[in-house]
């Protein structure tokens, strides 16, 4: 009977364990946006914003996967060793590319207002870059994969309706395309990006 | 009513010609696919020399522009506004929104009056739904027309075959405006008024987005594939009438979201 007893605190304190480690992803996005504009705000060089905010990057965004996505029906095809270069290729070009975009703004207050869950891997939270006298108001929605609810990982950014994510899928199929799907093409614009 | 018949012929004719180019395929799920870029090499030289235009000419008049007093660069970009719903409107019409056109018509009739021509958009400040600016494109899209190859136009920039027939229906009497000034025979208006306004509105879009353009070609592995990319789903957006970031287009590609799962 005891250990009956035990038994059910145990669950009932792993069900609450579990339940106040999941993060929603409104809360996760709108977290992860005060963090970002917390040190778009700060008074150092730029150099550095674009540092801190690639550590922010690498603990919010699913890299591995929005490369994956980005490689189109082509990563089907690559072996282990390709796929493990192209994941590290990937991550250098995505942290420079987010982190350059992201410091050219100067504390940005972006704004959660609502979200929608697509299914138990995906909710899409809105949000709204506010407007300011140089700019008008901004609609920025963001797919949020929830597989591990206690660590939801961003995996696109739509724009105004435009996804980043399919925008660099689109980049990636037209250097493949006009290089006959040679993968190291796109590994050396890659290298290239990253180098300069 | 000639005009009109000239303008249902050309129309049916380029939207044979968007069949060809599209391989002679009508499938409106294809939107979701990547764009046909069937002249990619004269495209990408036509986006080389719009680059070089861009650099010398384009961009620094957007910069003059945006040194020109707030309320100036709004009274321009109002007017011009004010002008496209003379496209709108009938492009409403052809795709069924009567509702749509009726307020768009109470739009234009209020601030071409009170808001001095177009310059103050006190139909906005009235309480009238967001403007959304409508064109022969679309409403080509929206009778399932699909836009067959990517083209890039001295100039005008990134287009399709259907964006561009829809272009056509401009000056072969689809847009008042057009008419009004290059053939209007009157002393107010003439073809200079209609090039400058048609130039103003380039130079405002423009003027809005020197950051933004300059930021994306900084951080693209393949600019001219990007604007290609950035086009193709504006283009989708506006011919669905999608709310922006509507959850249909978030769901585009989710298979493709899906199968990463297993990497």
């Amino acid at each position: 009977m005891k250990i009956k007893k035990i038994i059910i605190i145990l669950l009932l304190l792993d069900f609450n364990f579990s339940y106040l480690n999941s993060m929603e992803p409104d809360v996760f996005v709108q977290s992860t946006v005060n963090r970002a504009s917390s040190i778009l705000s700060k008074n150092i060089s730029k150099v550095e914003k674009i540092n801190e905010l690639k550590n922010v990057a690498k603990e919010t965004v699913d890299i591995r996967g929005v490369g994956f996505y980005s490689l189109g029906s082509l990563r089907k095809n690559l072996n282990s060793k390709q796929k493990q270069q192209y994941s590290i290729l990937f991550e250098s070009y995505f942290l420079k590319s987010f982190s350059s975009r992201l410091a050219e703004y100067t504390n940005p207050e972006i704004n959660v207002i609502g979200k929608e869950t697509l299914n138990k891997n995906y909710t899409i939270v809105n949000s709204l870059l506010v407007a300011t006298s140089e700019r008008p108001e901004i609609k920025i929605d963001w797919r949020i994969y929830t597989k591990n609810p206690e660590s939801p990982l961003i995996r696109d950014l739509i724009i105004e309706g435009l996804s980043l994510a399919r925008t660099q899928k689109e980049e990636f199929s037209s250097i493949l395309n006009s290089n006959d799907g040679d993968i190291n093409a796109l590994f050396s614009a890659l290298k290239e990006f990253s180098k300069n | 009513m000639l005009k009109f018949l000239k303008l249902t012929f050309v129309i049916l004719i380029f939207c044979t010609n968007s069949f060809a180019g599209a391989d002679g395929e009508l499938d409106l799920s294809k939107d979701s696919k990547p764009i046909k870029d069937c002249f990619e090499p004269l495209n990408r030289a036509t986006f080389a020399l719009n680059q070089s235009l861009d650099e010398a000419i384009i961009e620094p008049l957007a910069k003059g522009y945006r040194k020109l007093p707030d309320p100036v660069q709004r009274g321009t970009k109002n007017a011009v506004t004010n002008l496209s719903n003379l496209i709108t409107i009938p492009n409403n019409v052809l795709q069924g929104d009567i509702k749509m056109a009726l307020i768009n018509t109470g739009r234009l009739v209020v601030n071409t009056t009170l808001g001095l021509l177009g310059t103050i958009d006190v139909a906005n400040k009235m309480g009238f739904p967001k403007y959304e600016k409508e064109d022969y494109g679309q409403t080509l899209g929206v009778w399932g027309i699909g836009p067959g190859c990517y083209v890039v136009l001295p100039v005008l920039g990134p287009s399709t075959i259907r964006d561009t027939a829809g272009s056509f229906a401009n000056v072969l009497g689809g847009d008042p405006w057009y008419n009004a000034s290059v053939h209007g025979n009157n002393e107010f208006l003439n073809k200079e008024i209609f090039i400058v306004s048609k130039a103003l509105n380039g130079i405002d879009f423009r003027a809005n987005n020197i950051e933004s353009l300059e930021n994306l070609e900084k951080n693209s592995i393949d600019f001219y594939a990007s604007v290609r990319s950035l086009y193709t789903q504006d283009r989708e957006n506006k011919i669905k009438n999608n709310q922006r970031g509507n959850i249909e287009v978030l769901y585009k590609d989710d298979q493709d979201w899906e199968e990463v799962e297993n990497q």
